[in-house]
């Protein structure tokens, strides 16, 4: 309990700092849907997709979710999770590749 | 969740070997074995996809601009969680100074409830998705897009009705002076995995050209 | 009070005080001989099924049982088998030991513990009754699709089984979190995680395996779940669903399920072989470190069981190299549990040879593994017998006889009383005859093309010597069991008082009362060395009377007057767990029968959800 005080203590759980995330979020957001509307070849829209919501995952795990200033333990439980299955999908994804010819 | 709702208070009071508390450990390591299932749900539907062989296909049928919306709804929801729980927080830490703890306590509670209210808009307008797409002859039953949307979303949906029902106890609770901020922080977690999941989904089967 | 013993002192209050406080119980002691009163009767039924087929099988043209009833018998075998039987026997050996090896008064979330044994109760008392109408599951243990599909296997056997299933799954997975943070969180002061007994670090490896393995199976049954309830499309060929899907999440879940189960057993053997020789055990952090990574590698291997199904040279390679690699770390294992007993002062006592009959036989086991992983040699031992033979080699080998040597070293522990010596042996000698005797020649009807899971075969085809022979041994392991069975009555009955540390053991549960008081330790023990207790009793020696110091000095509780005991302060009982669990078990169930009930038990069990988590833990001490 002690130290879960210390964690999420007021020097970074400021109002102003969540809401300057939330405006990158939303900026992120916007992008993303404006691909969309733009005519971006395939081979550069996938990529570029992954890295936006990689970049908003990122930014509501490690500030939203306090991983960044959390123990290292909580990083460990959710990222080895993440990973396997991060593994798991583009293993899958090869296999069914093959499959189908 | 009932996971989650294991209080052992005993417990709490006695230093932990690591320090950190029980309950959070235990939120975080459910955390990761959902990443798993959700996961599952995920690459399924990835291997399938453009394997329906009736229609209607994705294209045809998703609608883009309306679940935009609905993402901005969760994500927005995500920061009212985080400033209900600053709120929590600081009102535990402000001591002696009824005042201010009776005021932090009131926007905390404040924005637990608009955390709870976005997610239901959100709730609202998967259920309006559904319902449109059942009205242009796509059902659970379909073809195997059907399939994978549905269950991938429907769980998802789940989970957040779930979260809304934890949310709204916990607001409730708050009024019977039964919670602290760990309690809040608990549920601030399983919320921001839930929209992270979403994040995820929205780009890989709304976004990605199909 | 805590344990099986206690409760004869209450039955002479009342069978029914008796009764209730067994139903509320939180204590983890009282919930791992729960686990195991509960495992052994599905092992007895298992086994018992096991027997029949194997009657059926003794003769050609066997006329005993028709092929539906043979499907069913070897499925309800093989699926109770690994989640009725050596989960949850694993499980009350979790249960009863881990708060005591490190030094807690309980695991960390006793309730939710409880939550975990009604759960696994509830689910595999679902799946059972199928027997009741007649529908048993049938489509093997790991119930491929589409045999499953609806179109294939109508009626409600295989819903039995997803959902059954599914409802197992909660409680592994509840169980394995609360291991998780028990050992993270409520270590002794100075029990440093390289100062935790292996048995211990096994559970905690098993434990990860099982919170990351089970959503797969749980995704893939409720896939199976909806393609069977709701006619969606995950498995439909037709539709353009593949089942293969259901194979490759299966076995995501399923080769990680195997190291689940054998994960136990090698904990157990890593505490009675240093016991018995007298010798800490051989590279503690080489245990620790194969264990670890068994358990990752263990991730990249699930379509070492799919060879057959043409993924194509490169993933058939990939899979036969990655099984190969995880040979090393179980090597590793081999070699230290050998060089431990090297050079020890052995005494060969009924856990020991247990624990020795584990090892030679699990060897066997994991040198069939690799040749099954030898792609070109899989495609021909596939679906044989063969099969069979190997994996009862690990599974009864590596994880049954770990067990039982677990049951003899420990029975003193939680009974207060010693399993007869001598019984056990006559038990250990049949058994290990038995199963050696059973389980080898099904290598040799395999490699002579024998199939498994057929419930026939004809006259003449060089099989029938063998298939007979292996009959008789199955009975004669069926003989151990009884013989297991009443040492277990006998010993529990008149048994010879244990004492505290009847082995002249190396951890911390031995420094406490047998059996343990319900708060366990007086005083929460501070560790200092490895195996604390061997090092209070001799220091750093090897064991010699000569050096035996005083007694447990740091460890056991300081004899003061007993209103000590009273400031200790556990938590409650609680029947919110049983009835969250029976909520869960009835939403399950009634999906096979309307969905009304399911939605009365989502109900019940979301107001037992509220009802549990207002209940406060213990009551304050003023209250008393
Ligand atoms: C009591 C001694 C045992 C005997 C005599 C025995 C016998 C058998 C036999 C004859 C089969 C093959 C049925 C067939 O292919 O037609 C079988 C299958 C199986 N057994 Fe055992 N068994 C025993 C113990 C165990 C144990 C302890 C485990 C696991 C912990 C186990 C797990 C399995 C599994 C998973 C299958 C595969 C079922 C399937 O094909 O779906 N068995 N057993
Ligand atoms: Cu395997």
């Amino acid at each position: 309990m002690s130290t879960e005080a210390a964690h999420t203590d007021e020097a970074h759980a400021t109002t102003g700092h969540y809401v300057r995330i939330a405006i990158v979020l939303t900026v992120l957001t916007i992008l993303e849907v404006a691909t969309y509307y733009v005519a971006i070849p395939f081979a550069l829209l996938v990529p570029l997709l992954l890295v936006l919501a990689g970049t908003k995952f990122a930014l509501v795990v490690a500030y939203y979710m306090h991983l960044r200033y959390d123990s290292k333990l909580f990083s460990g439980f959710f990222f080895f999770g993440f990973t396997i299955e991060i593994l798991l999908l583009i293993a899958l994804m090869v296999l069914f590749g093959i499959r189908s010819g | 969740m009932s996971d989650a709702a294991v209080a052992h208070e005993a417990q709490e009071e006695h230093p932990t070997s690591t320090g950190l508390n029980h309950r959070k450990i235990l939120m975080w390591a459910f955390l990761g074995s959902e990443c798993i299932f959700f996961g599952s749900l995920i690459t399924t539907y990835l291997v399938y996809r453009g394997k329906s062989v009736v229609g209607p296909y994705p294209s045809e049928i998703l609608n883009i601009p309306l679940t935009s919306i609905s993402t901005f709804v969760l994500l927005m929801s995500s920061l009212a969680m985080v400033l209900a729980l600053a709120g929590f927080e600081r009102a535990a830490s402000a001591g002696a100074n009824e005042d201010r703890k009776r005021r932090e306590l009131q926007k905390g509670r404040f924005w637990l409830l608009m955390t709870a209210v976005l997610g239901t808009g959100f709730l609202g307008f998967q259920a309006y998705e559904f319902i449109e797409f059942v009205h242009h002859g796509l059902g659970l039953t379909t073809n195997l897009f059907g399939t994978t949307f549905f269950v991938l979303t429907g769980f998802h949906g789940t989970h957040v009705g779930v979260g809304v029902l934890w949310l709204v106890s916990i607001l409730v609770l708050s009024y019977f002076g039964k919670v602290k901020p760990l309690d809040v922080e608990l549920g601030g977690l399983y919320w921001h995995f839930v929209d992270i999941v979403w994040i995820i989904i929205f780009t890989l089967i709304y976004l990605i050209p199909h | 009070m805590a344990t099986v013993a206690d409760v004869r002192t209450q039955e002479r209050v009342s069978t029914g005080a008796a009764i209730w406080s067994w139903v509320t119980t939180i204590d983890h002691k009282r919930i791992g001989v729960l686990y195991f009163v509960t495992s052994l009767i599905y092992f007895i039924v298992a086994g018992f099924e096991a027997l029949l087929i194997r009657l059926q099988l003794a003769t050609p043209e066997g006329q005993l049982l028709d092929s539906d009833t043979y499907n069913q018998l070897f499925t309800m075998h093989g699926t109770a088998m690994v989640f009725m039987v050596a989960m949850p026997m694993a499980a009350a050996f979790f249960n009863f030991l881990i708060p005591l090896m490190i030094g807690a008064r309980d695991v960390a979330f006793p309730r939710l513990n409880a939550f975990s044994y009604w759960t696994f109760l509830g689910g595999s008392l679902l799946m059972h009754s199928s027997f009741l109408f007649g529908q048993a599951p049938d489509g093997g243990w790991f119930g491929y699709a589409n045999l499953t599909s609806k179109e294939y296997s109508p009626g409600l056997s295989i819903d039995f089984w997803g959902l059954g299933l599914l409802v197992l799954g909660v409680a592994s997975v509840a169980a394995a979190l609360n291991f998780i943070i028990t050992i993270i969180n409520l270590r002794a002061p100075g029990m440093t995680l390289m100062r935790m007994p292996v048995f211990v670090w096994m559970t905690f490896v098993t434990s990860f395996l099982i919170i990351f393995a089970f959503p797969a199976i749980t995704a893939a049954l409720i896939f199976l779940e909806f393609d069977r309830l709701f006619g969606t499309n995950f498995y439909e060929v037709a539709e353009g669903g593949d089942p293969m899907l259901w194979q490759h999440l299966f076995w995501v879940f399923g080769h990680p399920e195997v190291y689940i189960l054998v994960l136990p057993g090698f904990g157990i053997a890593s505490e009675i072989l240093p016991t018995f020789s007298r010798k800490p055990i051989f590279g503690y952090s080489a245990m620790v470190f194969a264990a670890v990574s068994i358990g990752f590698l263990g991730f990249s291997v699930w379509a070492h069981h799919m060879f057959t199904t043409g993924m194509g040279t490169i993933a058939d390679a990939a899979f036969a190299g990655s099984t190969m690699l995880i040979a090393i770390p179980t090597g590793i294992k081999m070699f230290n549990w050998v060089a431990t007993c090297f050079g020890g002062r052995i005494s060969f006592t009924t856990p020991m040879l247990f624990a020795l009959g584990f090892l030679t036989t699990f060897l066997i086991g994991g040198l069939t593994g690799p040749m099954l992983a030898a792609v070109p040699l899989d495609l021909h031992f596939q679906d044989s017998y063969f099969v069979v033979g190997h994996f009862h080699y690990v599974l009864f080998g590596g994880l049954i006889l770990a067990l039982m040597g677990g049951v003899y070293y420990w029975f003193p522990k939680i009974t207060g009383r010693m399993m007869d010596e001598r019984i056990g042996k006559w038990h250990f000698w049949i058994m290990f005859a038995g199963m050696n005797l059973t389980f080898f020649p099904m290598h040799f009807v395999g490699l002579d093309g024998m199939p498994r899971r057929v419930g026939t075969y004809a006259a003449g085809m060089g099989w029938d010597f063998w298939n007979m022979f292996i009959t008789v041994s199955a009975f004669l392991i069926g003989v151990s069991i009884l013989v297991f069975l009443w040492n277990l009555v006998a010993s529990y009955v008149k048994g010879v008082p244990a004492g505290n540390d009847p082995w002249d053991a190396r951890t911390l549960e031995w420094a406490i009362p047998s059996p343990p008081p319900e708060h366990n330790f007086d005083e929460i023990p501070h560790i200092t060395h490895r195996d604390q207790v061997w090092f209070d009793k001799y220091g750093d020696g090897h064991g010699d009377a000569a050096q035996l110091r005083k007694t447990s000095a740091a460890v056991a509780e300081p004899a003061e007057d007993s209103d000590e005991e009273h400031e200790v302060h556990m938590p409650d009982p609680s029947y919110w767990p049983l009835l969250v669990s029976a909520g869960l078990t009835i939403a399950a169930a009634g999906l096979m029968i309307h969905i009304a009930v399911s939605v009365f038990g989502v109900a019940w069990t979301i107001i037992s959800v509220y009802a549990w988590s207002l209940e406060p833990a213990s009551t304050p001490p003023e209250e008393h």
